[in-house]
């Protein structure tokens, strides 16, 4: 539900919530994604201010379906977390080759300090390596208003650009004063084939074109000013960019600080310009040294944080402190919280209970359910990355004894599955292992980790609007897989347990779907289905 | 002005971060530049939590820095140890214990009493207290959080 009037001149939003309301005044055609904490908000407020969102299997086919808009002439978005830029990227890689021909933004959003992901990886480094244009907003209204321009970027000069968000600027609130959006694009579909079948023969020559583009992007950067100056003192210059903007001013508020908005390509001008008269300049930045060191490559001299304490984590003004003291002792300790645990009576307990019994080895995946690897459970044994679950488990099978590969059990969410679990099903049986394999959906019929989503799996769209309900026991049979079996594993405990058991006795192919509903998400699941229906009848009628 | 700190903690599913963005709207109703940051994703299975809300002519972090708290409002006791190092020295701490517990009309409404008590600290205006909780509260909890709004009160 909306907090907030969008037809405020003021509001106190999240750089999510003014991430959506950009998109709808910038009459974005199509947005889509795949949910990933802290980008979920983003689509979820589009769709409630009436605009086109739709949550895709997964960010690569999302990446896609949003590249043929914009292929059509169309201003589309796609969403997606640090990691799901991953999943995406052979997109990305070469669709800064192919360009666009209306208006691309890919709003991907990074996790410094880990607060919900597995890795802490730095999207800056994939912009530079698939050479995107990227901008980093520092705020809510500065998210709000680079969504704008990267649009007008992506319009120019023809190409895909990034806007990288972090938790902070994601989840913060700020207040926003809305600007005005673009007029809207007409799609239509001009053909074009040496721009968009990057063959060779016509890779190489976009290739060359994506380096001049970069040229050109790099003058409109200097010219554009998308960077700020603030004017302070001479002793202290502080180079940086997002959210630590506003660390940076508070830590030093006599400093002279050069924000920087488009961050790759960087406008070496301005930089060059800002460094002159400084006799101290300091780069501030969150995890890699990744402005510092692209700064020294232009061959401007800089200072950096240092990497064994500060690479790690987000950074706040106490730590901007202490970088800019040059200091490297290893920050203060902490109290640790409570970490989270599943709930009271989620189905995952009872699921992961069983595996506990039976002594598996559980090659595990990304969800709620990662969460039973932490005591009193302590029963996953690996978890990597989405859908590793299966392979993982397809590879201790092939080489581990028999008597201890028939311990193993690749246990994956229902929203996982469909992100990337079907293929490991396919290689399941092309590459059958001689014990066999048991894979066992966790299915709690939503995406509940990221705040309840819909997914194919569920018959709902982002809207919980209904639509066809992908059938895991029918792609199970369809791929090859010798055993189907569904079973509620709170309700009929001891029979999931018998399941499992003569599963894992015998060198065959199974798939348990193990259903019972996230008991957090069930009131909504009940709502909106009864909705569903009556709307159907409505419709009979 | 100088920037004012007020830092919310307890676990997750406790009404935190409700009371935090109760606090927020209050500050934005008044005018001033208001900034508030929370990290939010896993904390629905109970895990601990904190949002920030920091308010004045303007403001640049949107995270309190440690020791700069003016008020800490934590929701459950052992919470306390982990949020202590925000608040700056003299800064305010509210705990449930500055609550008349046993008069409470529904423990869910903790939250609402403890903004009641903050409240007693601020000279904003009462109906614009009243008007946010009901703007952010659904009718059905009106009744109840009025009562225990005037209990943090008293
Ligand atoms: C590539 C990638 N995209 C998104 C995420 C964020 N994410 C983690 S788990 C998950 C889905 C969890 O849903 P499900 O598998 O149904 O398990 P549940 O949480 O419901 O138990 C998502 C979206 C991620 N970690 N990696
Ligand atoms: S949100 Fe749902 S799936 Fe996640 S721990 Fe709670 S009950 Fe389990």
């Amino acid at each position: 539900m909306l907090s907030f009037d969008p037809n405020a001149s003021r509001m106190l939003i999240s750089g999510n919530e003014a991430l959506a309301l950009s998109m709808l005044h910038c009459k974005v055609q199509l947005a889509t994604g795949y949910p990933g904490t802290p980008s979920t908000e983003i689509l979820e407020n589009f769709s409630e201010f009436g605009g086109k969102a739709q949550w895709a299997p997964n960010e690569k086919v999302a990446a896609e379906v949003a590249l043929g808009a914009a292929f059509a002439a169309a201003r589309s978005v796609v969403t997606m977390k640090h990691v799901g830029l991953n999943v995406a990227s052979d997109v990305l890689y070469t669709a800064t080759y192919s360009g666009v021909s209306g208006g691309m933004v890919w709003i991907v959003a990074d996790d410094p300090g880990q607060a919900s992901s597995q890795n802490e990886q730095d999207t800056r480094n994939h912009a530079k390596a698939a050479v995107c244009p990227m901008f980093e907003p520092s705020d809510s209204q500065d998210a709000y208003e680079m969504l704008k321009t990267a649009f007008e970027v992506s319009e120019k000069f023809q190409i895909p650009v990034i806007l990288r968000m972090t938790t902070r600027v994601c989840h913060s609130k700020s207040i926003v004063r809305p600007t005005g959006g673009l007029e809207a694009l007409t799609p239509k579909f001009v053909r074009d084939i040496a721009s968009r079948v990057m063959v060779p023969g016509y890779s190489k020559p976009a290739a060359r074109r994506l380096r001049k583009k970069m040229e050109d992007l790099e003058v409109w950067n200097v010219q554009n000013h998308e960077s700020l100056v603030v004017e302070g003192s001479n002793d202290l210059g502080i180079i940086t960019s997002g959210i630590c903007f506003h660390h940076a001013r508070e830590a030093a508020p006599e400093a002279s600080i050069l924000k920087l908005g488009m961050t790759y390509p960087l406008p070496a001008d301005v930089i060059r310009d800002f460094v002159k008269d400084k006799k101290r300049v300091v780069v501030i930045e969150e995890n890699d040294p990744w402005l510092a060191e692209n700064i020294r490559a232009l061959g401007i001299s800089v200072e950096a944080k240092y990497d064994p304490v500060f690479r790690f984590g987000e950074l706040d003004v106490n730590r901007v402190k202490r970088i800019l003291a040059g200091e490297k002792t290893p920050d203060p300790e902490a109290v640790k919280g409570k970490p989270p645990a599943l709930c009271q009576g989620c189905p995952h307990q009872s699921s992961f209970a069983v595996f506990k019994e039976l002594d598996c080895i559980v090659a595990g995946d990304i969800g709620c359910y990662t969460l039973a690897a932490l005591p009193p459970y302590s029963a996953m044994d690996m978890m990597i990355d989405m859908g590793a679950s299966i392979g993982m488990g397809l590879g201790l099978r092939h080489v581990l004894p028999p008597e201890e590969a028939r311990r193993v059990v690749s246990v994956i969410g229902d929203s996982t599955f469909v992100h990337s679990g079907i293929t490991g099903l396919v290689e399941m049986a092309y590459n059958r292992p001689a014990t066999g394999h048991v894979v066992v959906i966790v299915d709690n019929s939503i995406t509940a980790m990221t705040g309840q989503q819909e997914h194919p799996g569920t018959g709902r769209k982002l809207d919980h609007s209904p639509t066809y309900k992908l059938d895991y026991t029918e792609i199970a049979k369809a791929t090859g897989i010798d055993n189907v079996v569904e079973v509620n594993p709170v309700r009929d405990r001891e029979a999931f347990k018998t399941v499992l058991r003569e599963a894992l006795s015998k060198n065959e192919l199974s798939l348990i779907v193990a259903k019972s509903p996230c008991i957090l998400a069930l009131k909504s699941i009940l709502a909106w289905e009864k909705a569903n229906k009556e709307a159907a009848a409505k419709q009979e009628k | 002005m100088e920037t004012m700190n007020v830092k919310f903690a307890g676990l997750g599913g406790t009404g935190v971060l409700k009371a935090s963005d109760i606090f927020a709207e209050v500050v934005f109703n008044l005018g001033y530049d208001v900034k508030k940051a929370e990290v939010h994703g896993m904390s629905q299975r109970g895990g601990s939590i904190a949002s920030d809300v920091r308010y004045g002519n303007r403001v640049e972090s949107p995270m309190i820095p440690d020791g700069t708290a003016d008020y800490l409002i934590v929701f459950a006791e052992d919470q306390i140890p982990v949020n202590q190092a925000a608040l700056k020295p003299g800064g305010i701490l509210l705990t449930p214990k500055d609550i008349d517990l046993a008069k409470l009309p529904n423990e869910k409404a903790l939250n609402v009493a403890m903004l009641g008590k903050l409240s007693t600290y601020f000279d904003f205006p009462l109906d614009l207290w009243e008007s946010v909780l009901k703007k952010l509260f659904n009718e059905k909890f009106h009744e109840t959080n009025a009562q225990a709004f005037k209990l943090g009160r008293s």
